[in-house]
């Protein structure tokens, strides 16, 4: 089972990319889960969400402690909460930064992908999720590409659905490209 | 044809009150039973089947909505939590008094104060005299098909209760997980069209829920009672034709790992899959009980389940303030009433606190240490902040 914790502030969508990473996954024919912490989401606020995947139906309900992957949507997190807390040191942190490097308090590899840019190219909004789950789709092959495009079809309305493809496609190869 | 799909648990009850042809729905929103009603509305608004929605001002209202509409012989049902299931207090009674099977979704929530939108089991334990079955989930699928079931049970005619159908509140209702969505005709076979007996029609004149005096009053009371029994053996039958049609089923209670455990944890609704995990991941040797029907109580099958246990710990999601454990735990001392095992119990997640394997793992050691007759407290608080105190 691989769990992934999102790290995201309120209107920035991680509770849908935890989601769209699940369905991604169930489209690839896996069991998965996601979930968000339960916050009173306000706009602006930190929010976290989790995702699982599975060979196997899911039974474990509880937060993720020890994540196997962390996806930081906002770099202004890294200085509020320790987004690394128990993050194994065989896992990987991507970060939506600007910054070609960040330093994280983990002996994980840490990632990083300018997703605000590619969002504000194609979408024209700094709403990072579609990005940032394209970018996690090409780092960690845990999702296919297309199934992930898949979910965000899913997901939203014709139009927008097909901009946030855009962006995930953006992020994709732009995270390929740094592999 | 059935389809697996992957949604949140919300829309898996959307999903099964659109297959049970539910004519009436009446619904106030509250957090987190919400994206339920939205998502019936949405499906109504775009055709996916036909049924009237009755926007009301408040639960109370939503239930007096229910029973109203259930009177005239309509299949009805709402969804509520927490500060909308108290609300709904009143009417309750009312519901189950005049025999209606209305079925409730409850998204199981804390109660104020302090104001907490997260997830426990207060809400639906304090109601637990109502005159309502109740079933509690363990997953998104299980609460669609509990839906389904919960048509069956209510509307037999050895039965005419409501039932409320508890999923926990954001554990459940805001997960996307896998859910096979069953086919509809298969739903109408195993889910004949409501005949109330009693429906209200204009030529045939008849008063509900009126005066019952002390004449009458305890034959009321009493032939509640009669039917909650027969709910018992109608649940089981309505599971076991579901397993049949569906090709899967879930029994009143669950037993895993019980072959010869003398230790065994008893617990009801989602926290299910966790403790399910933990036992793996450590390899242990103890049971787990998961009572899915709360009302009627099962009294025969947990005693049968627990012939072999020597020390139970009962980990729930409420707490009976002024008697120092939760109700299950009580309940579990009247039933096994006589016997020597001993029942200890966990008061974890009150206000979503987060229930850990780690929760868990402590919950099993208190017990086997009782089991090696050590001295242990007899109720825990998992996870609680004793300094914050």
């Amino acid at each position: 089972m691989k769990e992934i914790r999102f790290h995201g502030r309120g209107g920035q969508g991680a509770v849908t990319a935890a989601d769209l990473l699940a369905m991604a996954a169930f489209f690839d024919g896996k069991y998965s889960q996601a979930f968000p912490s339960f916050g009173t989401e306000r706009r602006g606020a930190p929010v976290t969400a989790f995702a699982r995947i599975s060979d196997r139906f899911i039974r474990l309900r509880s937060q993720i402690y020890e994540p196997d992957y962390i996806v930081v949507q906002d770099p202004s997190l890294l200085e509020v909460i320790d987004v690394a807390a128990g993050l194994k040191s065989t896992g990987k942190a991507l970060i939506n930064t600007e910054k070609s490097e960040i330093k994280l308090n983990t002996e994980a590899e840490v990632h990083t992908i300018n997703a605000t840019r590619i969002a504000l190219d194609v979408l024209g909004v700094p709403i990072v999720n579609t990005a940032m789950i394209g970018a996690f789709a090409a780092l960690t092959g845990e999702v296919s590409l297309e199934s992930v495009i898949k979910a965000v079809r899913r997901r939203f309305p014709e139009k927008l659905a097909e901009r946030n493809v855009r962006a995930v496609e953006v992020a994709y190869e732009e995270m390929e490209a740094k592999l | 044809m059935p389809h697996r799909d992957v949604m949140h648990g919300s829309r898996a009850v959307a999903e099964a009150v659109k297959l049970c042809d539910v004519k009436v729905i009446a619904a106030y929103p509250i957090t987190p039973q919400t994206h339920i009603v939205e998502d019936i509305a949405e499906m109504l608004a775009n055709g996916e089947f036909d049924a009237e929605y009755i926007m009301v001002e408040s639960e109370h209202s939503a239930m007096s909505a229910c029973i109203g509409a259930s009177a005239t012989g309509a299949r009805t049902f709402t969804a509520t939590a927490s500060q909308g299931l108290a609300l709904m207090h009143e009417v309750l009674w009312i519901a189950s008094g005049m025999r209606l099977p209305i079925v409730m979704v409850n998204a199981n929530r804390a109660l104020s104060a302090p104001i907490n939108i997260w997830n426990d089991q207060s809400d639906s334990i304090a109601e637990r005299d109502s005159g309502w079955v109740q079933l509690y989930v363990e997953t998104c699928q299980e609460a669609l098909d509990s839906v389904i079931q919960a048509y069956r049970i209510a509307e037999h005619q050895d039965v005419l209760l409501p039932v409320m159908v508890c999923m926990d509140g954001f554990v459940l209702t805001h997960t996307v997980e896998p859910v096979e969505v069953p086919d509809k005709e298969q739903v109408r076979r195993y889910l004949p069209e409501l005949r109330l007996p009693h429906a209200l029609d204009p030529e045939h004149p008849v008063t509900m829920g009126s005066l019952g005096d002390p004449n009458y009053y305890m034959e009321c009371r009493k032939q509640q009672e009669i039917a909650m029994e027969h709910a018992l053996r109608v649940a089981e039958e309505a599971d076991e034709e579901f397993r049949r049609v569906f090709g899967r089923g879930y029994g009143i209670l669950e037993e895993y790992n019980m072959q010869d455990a003398e230790v065994v944890l008893v617990t009801m609704g989602s926290v299910a899959g966790t403790i399910k995990e933990t036992i793996d991941m450590l390899g242990s040797d103890v049971g787990l009980l998961r009572l899915r029907m709360f009302r009627p109580f099962p009294k025969e099958a947990v005693r049968r389940a627990l012939r072999n246990a020597k020390v139970v710990n009962v980990i729930e999601k409420d707490v009976s303030m002024g008697f120092g454990e939760g109700a299950l735990m009580t309940e579990l001392k009247s039933v096994l009433y006589g016997s020597d095992i001993r029942i200890l119990g966990t008061v974890a997640g009150l206000g979503g606190r987060d229930i850990t394997t780690e929760h868990v793992r402590q919950a099993i050691e208190r017990a086997e240490r009782a089991l090696r007759g050590e001295r242990v407290e007899e109720v825990a608080w998992a996870g609680l902040k004793e300094e914050a105190l």
